[in-house]
């Protein structure tokens, strides 16, 4: 039966349709949705890890016991994850293994453009890269077969593109392979260094035969040109690409030109690209970000484009990739594009904090404080947006706490007393705890805030170990944030509502003057949380309102001025509050009553 | 058949969603090749989004680039305007009159422009611009926006009116199905 399907439910649908018994992962965009839609079939045991790295050793765990399984994360989390990837690739698999990377060339939702080939390359893992949805669910299947056959974790590289387009897939049935059961094997999954250097060995015989079997392989294929195709020169063209760049490139030029479609770009095939070379004039590499397939043509001695026509940051597009190779193919310059536009400036519409969004009422105090702000991943990191202008810092998941030690202890004294750390509580799980510890273990007077919104909200509410409730929803383990910083030696630990903006002045003011480590936990669930009930709208009080702009340093969506005085967008607005606290004429509060 | 280009444009939470998935259901059914393509994440909160649909005998790109669109539907006015460069010349602009002004005209650093319809219509596109919101209220709810769009681009489709039942009865969950072929009908007909 044919559908239209994402790619990465695609995805989901070649795990189900592979046998994938086992799914551990954390979430992040674009890679989210695989674990979602995987999670909605009750064959296959699914949940989400704090992080990345127990994402993958869970794995790990459970092809030891020998079922196939999955973990799955965005580049950024195989940074994370990289410590099993790399000696996963020693010890082999039992059940297959399938990871899964979703790269953000673009930047849609990232804090960087890192291309995650590099880490299968570097761990000597191989890597399939599919072009759309029906790509996906087959490079699963294929994937699977690899890491038995092969002994090795496959990683499947998705990227923005290929995620998050729908395309037409044929679904099957599901098969599950014979389960095979642990045996124990010293040798090979004990990696202490009398085994660990028999196994180099065999990774890199494994990669010599990974590169044989890709020079036949379905996965990498050859598109010839039409028989006529040539360049006003009189000359052929040869593109090698791969991911979503062959989608441009076969929309730009079709069968002007001849193709090679790398589908695993870890091994790269040797034989198959020299053959190609051949019959081919010119040869040009077009692929995103970093110059991978190309620096391999060159080591194999091929004269070819690459980096020096098209570029190395951001996503390309069909129009992008005529342009740059137009020259080539045909001789010529492509046709320039008619523009069509109003003459006015258009006002940017950049992502905000949420109307209620509970975030709001802490980062106005550490704007209004003048707090120095190490911030972390999620949606709080808007709190560096104007008018708040609330961040001084975002690095990685968990590195406001583990920075804000290291600030604290070389500012001398200097920083402690205006300087806090900010991370949600799923960021917090996922490598917050670790910087706690060192907190509370070398003692710097840091003040630490856990922002707890009782959700992943950023990659759209995914459930943590804090929540209490498991993928499914299901009730689960809840870890007690208060407990655990109390555990590991925090004397002051409190926790504030960021509604209360008296409230949460008073927490910010008193634990940046303590002089110890200390917490505090600003809590108060997601506004688009589906159970949070929210107050009616309030309106503005015209008569009251003297157009003093306090409540405009919130930076709500709901609020804007108009004709001198505050208004509300009372579609937007959910009834927080914190305006009418801001407000001197109490332009807000009465007006509530009155609606009331 | 030459690959055929329409964009929803709108801002997050609007419920570009839904319609992406009507138009992807009907194009599936009426046998095209079809690709649509959105971007999740950080531009959901309150921002500027787009999703693209294409298709055609084989769609190889997911995304549309500028100069290409045949159609764009848009959620908002400004949305419309700020994705005009995507149009291709002669294209069709279906849109909302609705008007959500956006961070830089909240602050009051920027204003938000004026008599958009009619300076889209100097530059020589098509604009049928509709009070979307009202007719979705007419319908039952202010959340049907999405489906009155697409009942207005159904005139300008090529597509039977019984494959667009269709494709709504397998999308839109029962409970909520009379309301919105309503909202539908009240598009199509505005």
């Amino acid at each position: 039966m044919k559908e239209l399907m994402l790619g990465n439910k695609a995805f989901a649908r070649g795990l189900y349709e592979a046998g994938c018994c086992f799914v551990s992962s954390y979430p992040g965009t674009p890679s989210t949705e695989v674990t979602e839609e995987a999670a909605k079939y009750d064959e296959i045991y699914c949940e989400w890890a704090p992080n990345e790295k127990v994402a993958m050793e869970a794995a790990f765990g459970a092809s030891l016991a020998g079922v196939r399984s999955y973990c799955g994360m965005k580049h950024v989390g195989l940074n994370v994850a990289a410590d099993p990837l790399y000696t996963m690739s020693y010890t082999g698999v039992n059940g297959g293994v399938i990871i899964c990377v979703a790269d953000d060339a673009g930047m849609h939702s990232s804090q960087n453009e890192q291309d995650s080939r590099h880490h299968a390359i570097a761990s000597k893992v191989p890597m399939l890269e599919p072009s759309d949805s029906a790509e996906a669910l087959e490079f699963v299947k294929t994937g699977y077969e690899l890491s038995e056959q092969f002994d090795t974790p496959v990683i499947i590289k998705m990227c923005t593109r290929v995620s998050h387009s729908q395309s037409v897939v044929e679904v099957s049935d599901r098969v599950v392979p014979a389960k095979k059961g642990y045996e124990k094997n010293i040798p090979k999954n004990v990696m202490m260094p009398g085994n660990a250097i028999k196994r180099h060995p065999f990774v890199e015989e494994r990669t010599e035969k990974l590169r044989q079997w890709s020079e036949n392989a379905s996965v990498n294929r050859i598109e010839w040109a039409k028989d006529s195709a040539r360049n006003a020169d009189g000359k052929t063209v040869g593109i090698i690409t791969c991911s979503t760049t062959y989608q441009y490139v076969k929309e730009a030029f079709g069968e002007a030109v001849s193709v090679c479609k790398i589908g695993m770009v870890n091994p790269l095939p040797k034989d198959l690209i020299l053959d190609f070379a051949k019959k081919c004039d010119i040869l040009i590499v077009a692929e995103e970000l970093d110059p991978i397939i190309e620096n391999h043509c060159k080591a194999l001695g091929l004269n070819v484009h690459g980096k020096d026509i098209l570029p190395i940051c951001g996503e390309f597009s069909q129009n992008l990739i005529a342009k740059a190779l137009s020259p080539f193919v045909y001789g010529k310059e492509s046709d320039p594009v008619e523009i069509v536009k109003v003459e006015d400036q258009i006002p940017m519409r950049p992502p905000v904090m949420c109307a209620g969004c509970p975030h709001r009422g802490l980062f106005y105090t550490l704007s209004k404080n003048k707090c120095t702000v190490l911030g972390d991943i999620g949606c709080y990191t808007l709190g560096a947006v104007a008018p708040l202008s609330a961040m001084d810092m975002t690095l990685c998941m968990g590195a406001s706490i583990s920075a804000i030690h290291g600030f604290n202890i070389a500012g001398e004294g200097e920083h402690e007393n205006k300087t806090v750390a900010v991370i949600g509580d799923s960021t917090f799980m996922h490598s917050g705890m670790t910087g706690l510890a060192n907190i509370a273990y070398n003692q710097s007077d840091s003040t630490v805030i856990i922002l707890d919104n009782s959700i992943t909200g950023m990659t759209g509410h995914q459930q943590n170990p804090t929540t209490g409730y498991n993928i499914k929803g299901d009730p689960a383990g809840k870890i007690d944030l208060e407990a655990l910083c109390r555990s590991m030696g925090f004397h002051r630990v409190r926790v504030v509502d960021p509604y209360d903006l008296k409230a949460t002045d008073a927490a910010v003011k008193e634990e940046l003057a303590a002089k110890e480590p200390s917490v505090i936990i600003s809590r108060r669930p997601c506004a688009l949380l589906k159970y949070v009930k929210h107050n009616p709208p309030l309106c503005v009080d015209k008569e009251k309102c003297v157009g003093c702009k306090s409540c405009m340093k919130l930076g709500c969506p709901a609020i804007s001025m108009k004709d001198g005085k505050a208004h509300i967008d009372e579609t937007l607005c959910v009834g927080c509050g914190i305006c009418s606290q801001l407000c001197p004429t109490g332009a807000f509060a009465g007006c509530k009553k009155e609606e009331a | 058949m030459e690959t055929k280009n329409v964009m929803i444009v709108g801002v997050g939470g609007q419920g570009s969603l839904l319609a992406s998935k009507l138009l992807g259901r009907l194009l599936l059914d009426e046998g095209y090749d079809v690709k649509v393509s959105e971007v999740h994440g950080m531009s959901q909160r309150g921002g500027s989004v787009v999703t693209y649909v294409r298709y055609g005998e084989r769609v190889y790109s997911p995304v549309i680039d500028e100069g290409e669109a045949d159609y764009i539907v848009s959620f908002e006015l400004l949305e419309a305007a700020r994705w005009l460069p995507y149009l291709k010349k002669g294209g069709q602009i279906v849109t909302n009159i609705q008007q959500i002004d956006p961070m830089p005209v909240i602050t009051g650093a920027m204003e938000y422009p004026k008599d958009l319809v009619e300076k889209m219509k100097q530059t020589g596109v098509k604009v049928d611009a509709v009070d979307c919101l009202a007719l979705a209220n007419e319908a039952g709810s202010s959340k049907a926006v999405n489906i009155v769009l697409m009942g207005r681009l159904s005139h300008y489709f090529d597509m039977p009116k019984e494959a667009w039942q269709k494709a709504m009865e397998a999308i839109v969950p029962p409970k909520f199905l009379e309301m919105n072929k309503k909202a539908f009908a009240l598009g199509e007909n505005a």
